[in-house]
């Protein structure tokens, strides 16, 4: 069906996206100071990652920063997809999702920049303590994930089926009963993914965060930039083989979980629909 | 104040009760859309009118003058455009945009030429396989990009893997030269932005009905005149988000330009960064971002009339159809 071409293609394909990942994991273990050069298989880079406090309050800083803004950018990005998805006029819609679409076109070097200024201007408005560092660097995060989060949640709350909701309203549950009772449970998953896109796109920005941060607020991706702009730093290779590990065992048990909690769901399925024409014969 | 409201008019009666119950879903709509508005307005669009007014503002030390000024009973509006037309005749400047919309051009089109057939193969392969090979496309993501784009100053360095490997197998007697080049700078490009591509073009091309080729098959049609009169137009939809998906992140891009690019490789978002952080020209970096926001808004403006008219065209001729069914 697919052909020799076809096999050929994608072969190629999945070569070009996972040779540089492997190389990355693979050089992480190269017992030798140039990063190119194979001299043996060793950890040193790994006990130099230990060693290293800088690398390590960076990380602390990251995680941080990327934990506060996915938590944010889904509770904004809830509000904002319900507003979308379920108020379908109001007046200044379109202003709205302009403004909901605009940090996935706008390049990061403007929001950076801006928001900088901005601040700037504040701090130069209003005097006071400088509000550049931890807050600045989670305001820019937040308004680029609450992009990315309201795109995710709102692909799944428009599947949801409305009549339930008008149900549950005829009722007499008040919205936010409708909406905790009923919409929140049915959107739980898109949450959780959106969660850990946001958070991930937060743990790997580095461009608005060169604008936003102050001396002691640098972030990982920043001062990964900053070693990688000087040249190789098999360092960096050993960051790049753990954060892999991580991944890939967190992708392979969310698509466990995701497998089992499918069949689950079939199962019930199955269970109910027995049932009922167990009991459609009864009757 | 308006839960407050509410909760006095709440015991007055049951025609009480259902009022504060309107207000009470008024103002829940009102916090629903309000609150991620304000806070976009606050932080995303305010400060681009920081941006828009610090570009053609005089700058006085690190404070900038106010554009409007009120004294001896005039008002006075004072713009300072010398940085809009500086950055309109210096052949420099012009050559960046030029060559930051070209690079960008250049890499949607190459994602298009691999993406496409990766995408169509995709969709051939065994339903049971699809799945996972959606996901190893979209798996990359979840790694740090900065890592990635990192990798290859390791695979394309004159000392790098790729130079040792061609060497050991002479193949080449001196290490080429790679990296620092618009090639490097592109293979980070294309490496980075292919999933964008490929993703929406599976979209569509696995939505399209085979049937549709066995029937052009029946009638006597070549696969390959298949495959452009039925599939290529049936995927229209996904060429335009991929290669969107692509163009505009890409006229933007800054990381992959400084790690893996050269002095010869002009990329827009790099002068806007050096005239920021080394030049220290507020007002010019401001302007320079206030003119690439229309470069990136042009395209989209253009793909959204183009959108309008089609979907017009499309009405137009779906109604006599639906007029005779």
């Amino acid at each position: 069906m697919i052909g020799r071409l076809g096999k050929a293609w994608l072969w190629a394909g999945y070569a070009f996206l996972y040779i540089p990942i492997v190389t990355l994991v693979v050089f992480s273990f190269n017992d030798s100071n140039l990063l190119s050069v194979w001299g043996g298989v060793s950890l040193r880079w790994y006990y130099a990652l230990v060693a290293d406090e800088q690398i390590q309050s960076a990380v602390w800083i990251s995680l941080k920063i990327a934990f506060l803004s996915a938590s944010a950018a889904i509770i904004l990005g809830t509000l904002a997809a319900f507003a979308i998805s379920r108020y379908r006029r109001f007046a200044g819609r379109t202003t709205f999702l302009a403004h909901i679409n605009a940090p996935l076109v706008v390049p990061e070097v403007i929001t950076g920049l801006s928001l900088l200024l901005f601040f700037v201007a504040c701090e130069n408005l209003f005097g006071g303590a400088s509000l550049r560092g931890l807050l600045s660097i989670w305001i820019g995060h937040t308004s680029i994930c609450t992009a990315y989060a309201t795109v995710v949640i709102q692909a799944r709350l428009s599947e949801v089926d409305r009549s339930v909701e008008e149900a549950a309203m005829d009722l007499g549950c008040r919205p936010f009963q409708v909406f905790y009772l009923i919409i929140l449970p049915a959107i739980t998953q898109s949450l959780a993914s959106a969660w850990l896109l946001t958070f991930t796109i937060s743990l790997d920005d580095v461009v608005s965060t060169q604008f936003l941060m102050m001396p002691g607020t640098t972030t990982l991706p920043v001062l990964i930039f900053a070693r990688a702009r000087l040249g190789l730093d098999p360092m960096i290779n050993a960051v790049a083989t753990i954060t892999v590990i991580l991944v890939g065992t967190g992708v392979a048990v969310a698509s466990l979980l995701l497998v089992r909690q499918e069949r689950l769901r079939a199962e019930a399925q199955a269970a109910a629909y027995r049932e009922a024409v167990l009991a459609a014969k009864a009757g | 104040m308006p839960s407050a409201a509410s909760a006095v008019s709440a015991p007055v009666g049951s025609s009480g009760g259902a009022l504060a119950r309107l207000r009470h879903i008024n103002w829940g709509r009102k916090a629903v859309i309000g609150i991620p508005f304000a806070f976009l307005v606050l932080f995303f669009s305010l400060p681009f009118l920081v941006v828009l007014k610090i570009s053609v503002s005089e700058a006085d030390g690190v404070q900038f003058k106010d554009l409007v000024d009120f004294a001896d009973g005039t008002l006075t509006l004072r713009l300072k455009l010398a940085n809009y037309q500086f950055l309109a005749t210096d052949p420099l400047y012009l050559k960046t945009y030029v060559s930051s919309v070209a690079y960008a051009a250049g890499n949607a089109l190459i994602c298009l030429f691999i993406g496409y057939p990766f995408a169509y193969f995709m969709t051939r392969a065994r339903p049971t396989l699809r799945p996972i090979l959606v996901m190893l496309v979209s798996l990359p993501f979840w790694t740090s990009y900065l890592l990635r784009i990192y990798a290859w100053k390791g695979l394309l360095d004159d000392n790098g893997v790729i130079n040792n490997v061609l060497l050991w197998a002479h193949v080449i007697d001196a290490p080429l030269k790679m990296m620092y080049t618009a090639f490097s700078m592109m293979i980070g490009m294309v490496y980075t932005y292919l999933p964008f591509m490929i993703l929406p073009l599976y979209g569509t091309l696995v939505k399209a009905d085979p049937r549709l080729l066995e029937a052009a098959g029946d009638l006597g049609t070549t696969p390959w005149k298949a495959f452009w009169l039925i599939t290529v137009p049936l995927s229209k939809a996904g060429i335009i988000a991929g290669t969107m998906l692509v163009f505009i992140p890409s006229v933007g891009e800054y990381v992959i330009p400084e790690l893996l690019g050269g002095p010869q490789t002009l990329m827009i978002a790099r002068v806007l960064w050096n005239e920021y952080f080394q030049n220290v020209d507020w007002p010019m970096a401001s302007a320079v971002a206030v003119i690439m926001v229309v470069l990136i808004l042009l395209p989209l403006v253009l793909l959204n009339r183009y959108q309008n008219v089609e979907g017009r065209a499309q009405g137009d001729a779906k109604r006599p159809g639906g007029a005779a069914a």
